[in-house]
């Protein structure tokens, strides 16, 4: 066969006439003529004009009548060139399309080309394009359909899918293998971009997987990849076909056509790794059947060559990330040492990823290349350098922290990435939260990270910074003393140069000198006024943070020193044309001469009591009833006014439709905290989302306690830092055997060093090692090596997720677990980790209260009373009795590595099994209000030794509500009972109840009920809720059961209510559309009525209006914008078409509609 | 695979090609960030950069550099591995390819491409298939279509 397309390759050239030789130039075409024009100009200008005449005369001749597709294939690549260069070409668009439409096979070709590369996937030209696709799709021309093809394979209109869809599944049949795989990757393309249309025929890409052609097959894992991604459990059936497959390959048994380098099809093989570390993550079994192959896979990968590496560090990747066998581990690792060491740079880089990855399960891997880590970081090329402190901020602990900080600020320093700069800045915030060695410190890098990060920094990096200062932990003593040393250090900053601080720190300073500077003892509230008052002079000074200047000054202003500054600035500032800097100066001078007045405003509290509010703002009823009297429009809910203009506009304004869940919240601040709410006037306005002044959300203290949720207040916040330290205090035992010698962790033995001066390097790097891999020796003391060991270590330095964070909370003794955002918990653990690592730092001398590091003597919170008091050594959880775990080990059970193993034997806790079908006689219970109303089944949760958790779904006509029942058949009573509950997908929080104490119980014999509030955040086919329910057993023992809860779409579509003209200007309003056949209710009488009822009764969507053959249907998201309708009699089905504002909601409806008709 | 890029030393664009949906403004950026970045680096650095949260594979084959975006949880030497693939390919098609042959044939480059990556994956291995549909497609230039569908039968 090779010989003929030899014999074919020699005679090409005298075949192509036109083009003597394919490659070179041809000095006759205009192409050429305009490349070579342009590479003789030597100044920018003079190109911009030559291209603008060459477009000119583009344009001219495109539109010509006369030319012929040949001319225009020719104007086509001249089009491209001059896009390239980057000069607007779109007049050339249509032609492009055109051309693909009318030209012979090779202008088509070219045709194709120029609409891949001038349009996106949204442009509204590529719908002119469908006709031409399926017309090329039917060619009995071979190359027509290939071009087809990859067209559809790179760029296709996502509502146009449908049209084509059936001529590419047919094409999965097709005789050539070529057709066969582009029809593949169509569908993969299809499947990216609407994966619901592809539904139906997953079954089909086992057939392309079983293709006899391996490109085919190789086509089908992209799919696959993507697929077992999103859903791994599904597909733990193909796991023998893939190993198989992945062995043949390893072994060589493809055609040698697909060697590369004589590697056998390299691409495929690590597709196919990847696909094999998804499904073998967290599962044992599957693991099992792949051990065979993935070392047959290292073993053959000998060669020396680039792509030989890149599959040893996908083997590597793979062996890392499925369930760990030892031995194979051992050779993983020894491969990752290869890499590292390797004078390769590409392969030490690789080599410092994989470390990355691989240190969190087995830091040890780090300690024996330490010196190789230490070189890394002082590389002469900049990207090794920062993988290299990626590496060392995983490896982060107690105990090295200073040495990585600095380093990582260092690196920071000479940062020019805007990227890089705020990616670091918010990991030394992350790693100075988590393990700040001492309260100066911890304010002196906080101080280098505002300055050095600037204003391009996560808003969330003050919020928490603030919250920590605010909340502090349990020592009032040591939150004292944060307190002062921040008003201690930002006095003097602002003393020196406050013109160079960034905005953000300048208002973290005055918002901290407001709160705080009565803490430091002789600093006048008049000295600090006059050091804020220069600020608001500053040219470069927002008006955001003038006001956050002014609220500092508003909370200090007492006594006439305060009042002769305060009048000094409104005469200066009073003419400024900013409102809200007018306001604030004028209270500020109010309440600067009236003490009194001052003190009830702004109450100056040791605590952080909540202020009450009347968040329904009922003291202004009788000013809005008066107003409604005198004829003033009734308020409208902004959503409400935004749909309102859009149906007078028919512009969709999207973009700002999210902006009243957000300013809620942004006000719902604990007390005087906030400068947000403290303007005197927002009440008048009558619109909850003025209270926050202009800006003011930039930075929003997220991270307080939500007080106040959408209905109201919630439940009260327990500000009492909940159960603290954890164990990972990381004080080695190895401390105290060394009998108070400083940590040393075992440097790699080196080579007798050169005498000279080389010798002196070689010590402060080995110092500079031993700074850095501190706290990670004493795991290697602690045992044999750990690579083979069976879990992944639970380990101080760990990184924690951010929401993983909330699920802790449960446990304390917070009770309104569901209202409070995961972030101020997380917050609140890097606080516990503070204070637990503060007596660390005088480690090298341990007094004796410091030498028992006992997480239940650091942290008396009744969740760890519990706890084993004696044993330090976090670092071997499993060797410890289930119940004498230090918490740090209860901590990790929300990881996900292994949770539900470790909840049955640690604390027999069984996971229900989700279809148990035990009869529950619950509804009882199902509080009276909700009693009419359509809810879902009662599906047990979750259930353990004594409690039973069940849940259904209750609709009301504005909301959603997630009914939980407790049932406890004990005896006894579950104490400190807390529900916690998250969602990608859903904002949760709890509706009953009002202020809960601080603690409830469900006693023995009793069903306790909980009410949530579910609020969709984005429309999607199916939503998730994960939860974790916790509580004390009798005997103290804290227990806690996760579970999950799934909701579909129709449980937030509630129908709308909508005339046919209002929904006519609806229709109009909205702009993201799709369209597609639906099934009919065909054997009914009358069956477009039927097919729409049905969709009515088990979708509760609105039927507006039925007109002959068409009908009208419309629905709403629950708080969330309509969905609307339009059904067609069209050919024995139903054509409907889907708009909405909301670009998701159309396409997951339609899945519902689907399946809404397919049941019967 | 976000994007390909293929410039020359002087930093003028040669090829482009995005696999995932970019405005215009974004790509002029990333155009410029790119040549900037990649020409600024050393001899004897890696072949990797970051740029925001992608990582850019790049190389250099005589006067030209290809430039490769992937995400970072993909296998930075595959890709390089790709590059040279692509490399390859144009060699076998051009016979002893120079820059000049990609300037002045782009859209021969362009074909290329699209038979050996389609919508940011690896669409065929094989140089020898890909090498047959690209002469296959060419030779309907002057050729009747029984002999093209000759030379698709062997592919």
């Amino acid at each position: 066969m090779s010989d003929v397309v030899e014999r074919t390759l020699t005679a090409l050239p005298s075949l192509l006439s036109s083009d003597p030789s394919p490659g070179r130039p041809s000095s006759t075409s205009k192409l050429g003529t305009l490349i070579r024009g342009i590479t003789e100009l030597t100044s920018k200008h003079d190109e911009e004009k030559l291209i603008q005449r060459e477009l000119v005369s583009i344009k001219e001749q495109v539109s010509s009548p006369n030319t012929t597709m040949r001319q225009m294939k020719e104007l086509m690549v001249r089009a491209v060139y001059c896009e390239m260069l980057g000069y607007e070409a779109s007049f050339s668009y249509i032609h492009a399309i055109k051309l693909a439409q009318q030209g012979t096979a090779l202008d088509k070709r070219v045709g194709y080309l120029a609409v891949s590369l001038f349009l996106n996937e949204s442009h509204e030209l590529l719908l002119l394009l469908v006709n031409t696709v399926l017309k090329d799709l039917q060619s009995t021309n071979l190359i027509e359909v290939c071009m087809a093809l990859t067209v559809v394979g790179q760029v296709f209109p996502k509502d146009m899918i449908p049209a084509i869809l059936p001529m590419v599944e047919e094409k999965l049949n097709h005789p050539k293998e070529i057709i066969r795989r582009k029809a593949v990757l169509a569908l993969y393309k299809f499947y990216l971009i609407a994966p619901n249309q592809v539904q139906h025929i997953h079954s089909k890409f086992r057939k392309a997987l079983c293709d006899k052609d391996p490109g085919v097959m190789s086509a089908s894992l992209h799919i696959y990849l993507e697929m077992v991604t999103e859903k791994p459990e599904s597909y733990k059936d193909l796991v023998v076909s893939f190993v198989t497959i992945l062995k043949q390959v390893v072994g060589g048994k493809l055609p040698i056509d697909f060697n590369y380098h004589s590697v056998p099809a390299p691409w495929l093989q690590i597709q196919l790794l990847r696909i094999l570390s998804l499904l073998g993550k967290n599962d044992r079994s599957t693991s099992e059947m792949m051990y065979e192959v993935l070392d047959e896979s290292l073993r053959r990968a000998e060669m020396n060559h680039n792509i030989t590496y890149a599959i040893l560090f996908e083997c590597v990747k793979t062996i890392y990330t499925i369930h760990p066998k030892a031995e194979l581990l051992e050779k993983a690792a020894k491969c990752i040492g290869n890499f590292v060491l390797s004078p390769k740079i590409n392969l030490k880089y690789l080599g410092l990823k994989a470390l990355t990855y691989v240190v969190q399960q087995d830091a040890n891997l780090a300690l024996q290349h330490q010196m190789t880590i230490i070189e890394c970081l002082d590389h002469a090329d900049l990207i090794i350098k920062r993988e290299t402190l990626e590496l060392l901020f995983r490896i982060t602990n107690g105990q090295n922290v200073k040495v990585i900080v600095e380093k990582l600020l260092e690196f920071l320093r000479h940062s020019k990435d805007d990227y890089v700069t705020i990616d670091l800045g918010g990991k030394v915030t992350e790693l100075a939260e988590k393990y700040a060695p001492d309260n100066s410190w911890f304010i002196r890098t906080m101080n280098t990270v505002f300055l050095l990060v600037g204003d391009q920094m996560q808003p969330d990096i003050p919020n928490s910074f603030l919250r920590l200062l605010s909340e502090g932990f349990e020592s009032a003593e040591e939150d004292q003393q944060l307190r002062l040393l921040a008003v201690d250090s930002y006095v003097s900053l602002l003393q020196e140069q406050p013109a160079r601080l960034p905005q953000r720190f300048l208002q973290v300073i005055s918002w901290v000198l407001g709160e705080y500077s009565s803490v430091k003892e002789g600093l006048e509230p008049a000295t600090v006024l006059r050091l804020l008052a220069p600020l608001l002079d500053l040219r470069h000074c927002s008006s955001e943070t003038k006001s956050w200047v002014l609220a500092a000054m508003t909370k200090l202003s007492a006594g006439p020193a305060c009042l002769s500054v305060a009048q000094e600035l409104a005469e200066r500032h009073g003419g400024s044309l900013d409102t809200t800097l007018r306001q604030r100066l004028h209270e500020l001078q109010h309440l600067a001469s009236d003490g009194e007045l001052l003190r009830r405003v702004l109450p100056c509290s040791d605590g952080l009591e909540p202020l009450e509010v009347d968040s329904t703002l009922s003291f202004l009823d009788g000013f809005v009833s008066e107003a409604l009297a005198a004829g003033a429009a009734p308020y409208k809910p902004p959503h409400q006014r935004q749909e309102e203009l859009a149906q007078e506009k028919a512009l969709s304004v999207e973009p700002y439709g999210l902006s009243l869940p957000l300013s809620l919240s942004s006000s719902s601040i604990a007390g005087r905290l906030s400068p947000t709410v403290l303007s005197m006037s927002s009440g008048l306005s009558g619109n909850s989302t003025e209270l926050s002044p202009k800006g003011g959300s930039a930075l929003r203290l997220e991270g307080v306690t939500r007080v106040w949720g959408k209905e109201g207040y919630l439940a009260k916040a327990a500000l009492k830092p909940e159960e603290a330290a954890k164990t990972e205090v990381p004080c080695p035992l190895s401390v105290l055997q060394e009998g108070g010698s400083a940590p040393r962790t075992p440097v790699v033995s080196l080579p007798a060093p050169a005498p000279g001066p080389s010798l002196q390097a070689e010590r402060e790097k080995q110092q500079l090692a031993s700074c850095l891999f501190m706290g990670l020796g004493s795991q290697g003391a602690a045992g044999p090596c750990l690579m083979g060991k069976a879990e992944p270590t639970r380990h101080g330095f760990r990184k924690k997720v951010k929401g993983q964070g909330s699920s802790s909370g449960a446990r304390g003794p917070s009770g309104d677990s569901a209202s409070s955002s995961p972030s101020p918990l997380s917050a609140q653990s890097a606080m516990d980790n503070l204070l637990c690592s503060s007596p660390l730092d005088s480690g090298s001398t341990p007094s004796p209260a410091d030498s028992a590091p006992s997480p239940a003597d650091s942290a008396p919170s009744p969740a760890d009373s519990a706890t084993s008091p004696a044993d330090p050594a976090p670092h071997l959880p499993h060797d410890l009795p289930a119940n004498n775990r230090p918490c740090d080990a209860q901590e990790d059970l929300t990881e996900d590595t292994d949770t539900s193993e470790t909840v049955v034997e640690g604390n027999s806790v069984a996971v229900v099994d989700p279809y148990d079908p035990e009869p529950l006689c619950l509804s009882p219970h199902l509080p009276e209000e909700l009693c009419g109303l359509p809810r879902s089944e009662i599906r047990p949760l979750c259930r353990d030794a004594s409690l039973v958790l069940s849940a259904c779904c209750v609709r009301t006509d504005h909301s959603s509500l997630l009914v939980v029942f407790v049932s406890n058949a004990s005896d006894s009573a579950a104490r400190r009972f807390a529900l916690q509950m998250t969602s990608g997908d859903l904002e949760v929080s709890r509706v009953r109840g009002g202020p809960e104490e601080e603690e409830e119980h469900v006693e023995g014999h009793s069903v306790a009920v909980y009410q949530y509030s579910l609020v969709p955040t984005r429309p999607s086919v199916h939503m998730e809720l994960a939860g974790r329910a916790s509580y004390q057993r009798p005997d103290g023992e804290p227990q806690s059961t996760p579970f999950s809860y799934g909701l579909s779409l129709p449980d937030f579509i509630r129908p709308l209510s909508v005339s046919t003209e209002e929904y006519g200007r609806l229709w109009l309003a909205s702009s993201n559309d799709i369209k597609q056949n639906l099934a009919l209710l065909s054997q009914e009488p009358d069956p477009l009525r039927a097919t729409l009822h049905r969709l009515r009764d088990r979708l509760q969507l609105n039927v507006v209006d039925i007109i002959a053959s068409e009908g009208i249907v419309a629905c709403q998201l629950l708080q969330g914008p309509p969905c609307l309708m339009h059904c067609r009699l069209n050919a024995g089905c139903l054509a409907v078409w889907l708009r909405s504002s909301l670009p998701e909601l159309p396409d997951c409806l339609l899945y519902h509609c689907q399946r809404a008709l397919a049941q019967h | 695979m976000h994007f390909l890029l293929l410039f020359s030393r002087q930093g003028r664009l040669r090829l482009q090609k995005w696999f995932t949906p970019t405005p215009e403004r974004e790509k002029k950026k990333i155009i410029r960030d790119m040549t900037a970045m990649v020409l600024a680096r050393k001899p004897k650095t890696c072949n990797f950069l970051h740029w925001m949260d992608l990582k850019v594979v790049y190389k250099r084959y005589a006067s030209l550099f290809f430039c490769l975006a992937i995400d970072d949880q993909e296998n930075e030497l595959l890709a390089l591995e790709i590059l040279h693939r692509y490399v390859e390919l144009l060699d076998k098609y051009f016979g002893n390819v120079c820059e000049l042959d990609i300037i002045f044939n782009f859209e021969k480059a362009y074909f290329i491409l699209d038979e050996f990556l389609i919508g940011g994956e690896v669409q065929e291995t094989s140089k020898q298939t890909v090498a047959r549909c690209i002469e296959a497609s060419d030779m309907l230039q002057e050729v009747n279509v029984f002999n093209v569908l000759s030379t698709l039968a062997c592919c």
